[in-house]
C-alpha cells in the first residue's frame, strides 16, 4: 500500500526521521479505506515535439481534475518523467516507475521507439501500461502483452483510413511523401494497403528536413490527381506552408495523417485550408462526450485539444473505471490488467465507439476531417468515416484472446 | 522525366537555398576568419531573428518593418553577447569556444521555449507575395523570389562594404593579420564587436526571411548552422566572397542531389533499394563535397587572402 503523500518530490528530498516513518506507516494503515493511487506518466516534454507530450499530460490531468483529483474514488499521485524522445532515457524512467516508485500504472509511453525499448521491462513486471501515443506493429502482433494497452491507435490506422478514403473518391494517380524513417515507411505502407490505384511517386525525405521546394517542384512536374503525406510536428508546418505557397494546396486533393491537427493548426491557420486528414479524433468530432471535453479543455488550457490530448483524457477515464472495479487493489496485477481491458468497453470515449481488441489495441472509428475556409473563418468538419470500428491487420498474430 | 522547366525550377530552388545559406555563412566566416572564434550560437541568432521578425510582422503589419526589427534586434543581441561573453573567450582555445557557444545554444533554445512555448510560432507570407509566378508553364512561389533578391542585394552590399569602405579595409586587414592591425592603433575590440554584431544581424535577417516558409520554433537554427559550417569550410574560412560562391554551390548541389540522385539510382538499382539509398545518399552529398574540397584544397576554394 502506498503512503498518502501529496508531493513525493519534496518529501523525498527531506531527511526522514524514524518517528516520521512510523507516523507515515500509521497514517497509511489508518487511511487504508481510501489509499492513494500512483500513476507514472512518461511523455516527451522537451525538444521540438514537446507539445505532443504536453497535450497528453494536459488531457490526462483534465480528467483527473474533473474526477476531483481522484481515480476510481481514491486520491491520485501523478509522477511525470520526460523521455526526451530517447529510447534509453524512456526505458530508464519506466524502470524507475516500476522499481522505485512502485506505481500502480504507467501512462503515456511516448513514441513507438520509446515504447519498444521499455517493452521488455513492462512485460516482465506485469505493471499495467497504457500507451497514449503509440501502437507499433510488433506490440499489435506477435509481441502483444496482457498488461500493455494502447489508448491511441495501431500506427497504420489513420493512413489506412486515408488510403480507403482516396480509393472511395475514385482517385487513380497519387503522389506519396514521408520522412525517411520507420514511421514514414509504415504510414505509406498503410495507405497503399487500402489504395488500389497507381502510386506515381513515392518520395522519402530526410528527417527534420526544413525545405521541400525541390520535392514540390517534382510534384508539380508529375501532376498527380492527389497527394498523401505524413509529416508530424514542425516538419508538417514547413511542408504545408510551402505546398500552399507553391500554389499546389487547393489545386488537388491533399490527404495527410498526423500533419494537420490540434498541435500544428495554430501555426498554420489559413495555410491548412482545403486539406483532408485521417484520424481517430479531432476537436470537431460531433459527440456529446467530445463537446463537453472540448469545452472543458479550452476553458482550462485556452487552446483546442489534439488527438494526443484526447488519448490522455481517455486513459484517465479507463483507469478510473478499472480502479473502481478492483476496489483500488492493484496488488494482483493480472486482475488489474483484466479490469482495464473490461473498462475499455465500458467507459465513454470522446472519440465515439471504443473497445480493446484481443491484442489490447483499440477497435475504433477512423474519420476523415476536412479543413475549409467558410465565411472568412477556418472550420474543421468531419466528412466521412472511411474505417468504422476498424481492427488492425496484426491482431491475428497475437496469441492473446 | 527530367524536363527543362523542372531543371530550371530546381536551379531556382538551389539558388534560393544558397542565398539563405550565404546570409548565415557571411557572419560566421568573418567571425571565424578574423577573430578565430568558433561560434556555434550563430544558429541561435538566426532563430532569434525569425522570432523577432514574426513578432514584428504581427505587431506592425509591415514586412519591411519586421525585417528591420529583426535586424536591429539581432544586431543588439550580437553586440551584447560579444561584450558579455564572447570577448572573454578569444584568448582561449577552440574547444572552449565550442563549449561556451554550445551552452549559449541551449540557453537560447530554452529561452525561446519559455517565452513563446513549444508550438511553432505563426508567421504568414506577406499578402502581395503569397501567390506564384509562372515561368514557362511552371509555377514558382513569389516569396522565394524575394529571398533571392534580398540575398543577392546583401551579397552586393557586403562586397561594397568590404572593398570600398574604411571598415571593409580594416576587416580585410584583420582577416590576414589581426595582431598587426591592433599594433597599428586600430581599436580591435570595437572592430570585433561591430563585426560580431553585423554577423548576428545577417543571421537575424536570414531567420526573418525564412520565417514565412519554415516553422519558427525553438531549435530551428541547428540543422541550418551545420550546413553553414560546411559552406565556410568549402568557401575558405574568413572569405565573404568564398562564402557566397560556396553557398550557391552547396545550395544547388543539395537541391539537385535530392531530386535527381534518387531518380538516377532507380535507373541503376531495384526500386526498393533505390528508395532507401537515394535520400540517404542525397543527404550525404554536401558532406562528401566538403570532404573532397578538404582533401584537394584544404584552405577552401576561395581563400581570404586572394579575394
Amino acid at each position: 500500500m502506498m503512503p498518502v503523500n501529496d508531493n513525493p518530490e519534496t518529501s523525498m528530498a527531506r531527511p526522514c526521521p524514524a518517528h516520521r516513518i512510523l507516523a507515515a506507516a500509521a497514517l497509511a494503515a489508518a487511511a487504508s479505506q481510501a489509499p492513494a493511487a500512483t500513476i507514472g506518466f512518461l511523455a516527451p516534454l522537451s525538444g521540438p515535439i514537446a507539445i505532443v507530450g504536453q497535450d497528453q499530460v494536459d488531457g490526462f490531468m483534465l480528467a483527473v481534475d474533473q474526477l476531483g483529483g481522484k481515480l476510481g474514488g481514491q486520491p491520485v499521485n501523478v509522477l511525470k518523467e520526460d523521455d526526451q524522445l530517447k529510447p534509453d532515457v524512456g526505458a530508464q524512467a519506466v524502470r524507475k516507475f516500476i522499481e522505485k516508485d512502485k506505481v500502480d500504472a504507467i501512462v503515456g509511453l511516448s513514441f513507438s521507439n520509446v515504447l519498444m525499448a521499455a517493452l521488455p521491462r513492462l512485460a516482465e513486471s506485469g505493471t499495467v501500461a497504457l500507451a497514449t501515443n503509440a501502437g507499433p506493429s510488433p506490440v499489435a502482433g506477435a509481441q502483444c502483452k496482457p498488461n500493455v494497452f494502447s489508448m491511441a491507435w495501431q500506427n497504420d490506422g489513420a493512413a489506412e483510413a486515408m488510403g480507403k478514403y482516396a480509393q472511395d473518391k475514385g482517385i487513380k494517380k497519387v503522389f506519396l511523401m514521408a520522412p525517411n524513417y520507420q514511421a514514414g515507411k509504415d504510414m505509406l505502407a498503410g495507405f497503399k494497403r487500402m489504395f488500389k490505384g497507381t502510386v506515381v511517386e513515392e518520395l522519402y525525405t530526410q528527417v527534420n528536413q526544413p525545405d521541400y521546394s525541390a520535392e514540390l517542384a517534382q510534384m508539380q512536374a508529375v501532376n498527380p490527381e492527389a497527394v498523401f503525406v505524413f509529416y508530424p510536428g514542425g516538419m508538417g508546418v514547413n511542408f504545408v506552408k510551402q505546398m500552399r505557397q507553391a500554389g499546389l494546396l487547393g489545386k488537388m486533393p491533399f490527404y495527410s495523417v498526423f500533419t494537420i491537427d490540434g498541435t500544428t493548426m495554430p501555426s498554420l491557420r489559413d495555410a491548412a485550408a482545403d486539406s483532408i486528414s485521417g484520424a481517430m479524433y479531432d476537436a470537431a468530432l460531433d459527440t456529446a462526450e467530445n463537446k463537453k471535453f472540448v469545452a472543458a479543455f479550452e476553458a482550462k488550457y485556452k487552446r483546442l485539444p489534439s488527438e494526443y490530448a484526447a488519448t490522455g483524457y481517455d486513459a484517465a477515464q479507463v483507469l478510473d473505471v478499472a480502479l473502481r472495479k478492483v476496489g483500488g487493489n492493484t496488488a494482483d496485477k493480472a486482475a488489474f490488467a483484466k479490469a482495464v481491458k473490461a473498462a475499455g468497453s465500458e467507459f465513454k470515449s470522446v472519440r465515439g465507439p471504443f473497445k480493446f481488441n484481443n491484442n489490447n489495441l483499440p477497435i475504433q472509428n477512423y474519420y476523415a476531417f476536412e479543413v475549409v475556409k467558410a465565411g472568412g473563418k477556418l472550420v474543421t468538419r468531419q466528412v466521412g468515416v472511411p474505417l468504422p470500428e476498424h481492427t488492425d491487420s496484426y491482431h491475428t498474430q497475437c496469441a492473446l484472446k | 522525366m527530367i524536363s527543362g522547366t523542372l531543371l530550371l525550377a530546381q536551379l531556382l530552388n538551389g539558388l534560393q537555398y544558397g542565398v539563405l545559406l550565404f546570409l548565415l555563412a557571411a557572419g560566421l566566416t568573418l567571425v571565424f576568419g578574423i577573430m578565430s572564434f568558433v561560434n556555434l550560437a550563430h544558429g541561435a541568432l538566426y532563430m532569434l531573428g525569425a522570432y523577432a521578425g514574426a513578432i514584428g510582422y504581427e505587431k506592425t503589419g509591415s514586412f519591411v518593418a519586421a525585417l528591420a526589427i529583426a535586424m536591429a534586434a539581432t544586431f543588439l543581441v550580437g553586440l551584447v553577447l560579444e561584450r558579455l561573453a564572447i570577448s572573454r573567450l578569444y584568448r582561449r582555445d577552440h574547444l572552449d569556444h565550442v563549449l561556451a557557444t554550445f551552452g549559449l545554444v541551449m540557453f537560447f533554445n530554452e529561452l525561446a521555449r519559455i517565452l513563446w512555448g513549444p508550438q511553432p510560432y505563426f508567421v504568414s507570407v506577406p499578402d502581395a507575395l503569397s501567390g506564384t509566378v509562372e515561368l514557362f508553364g511552371f509555377n514558382y512561389p513569389s516569396y522565394r523570389f524575394l529571398i533571392i533578391g534580398v540575398g543577392l542585394a546583401v551579397a552586393v552590399g557586403s562586397y561594397l562594404l568590404i572593398h570600398k569602405t574604411r571598415l571593409g579595409m580594416l576587416i580585410r586587414a584583420g582577416s590576414v593579420n589581426p595582431a598587426m592591425v591592433g599594433a597599428l592603433g586600430v581599436n580591435i575590440g570595437l572592430l570585433n564587436a561591430v563585426l560580431f554584431g553585423l554577423g548576428a544581424m545577417l543571421a537575424g535577417l536570414a531567420g526573418a526571411m525564412a520565417g514565412p516558409i519554415l516553422s519558427v520554433q525553438s531549435g530551428m537554427g541547428e540543422p541550418v548552422l551545420i550546413t553553414a559550417l560546411v559552406v565556410i569550410v568549402v568557401g575558405g574560412i574568413g572569405s565573404v566572397a568564398g562564402a557566397f560562391y560556396a553557398a550557391l554551390i552547396i545550395g544547388v548541389a543539395d537541391t539537385l542531389g535530392r531530386t535527381f540522385l534518387p531518380m538516377l539510382l532507380r535507373q541503376l538499382a531495384d526500386r526498393s533499394v533505390a528508395d532507401a539509398a537515394g535520400p540517404a545518399l542525397a543527404s550525404m552529398l554536401v558532406y562528401l563535397l566538403m570532404a573532397g574540397v578538404l582533401a584537394w584544397r584544404p584552405q577552401g576554394l576561395f581563400p581570404a587572402h586572394k579575394g
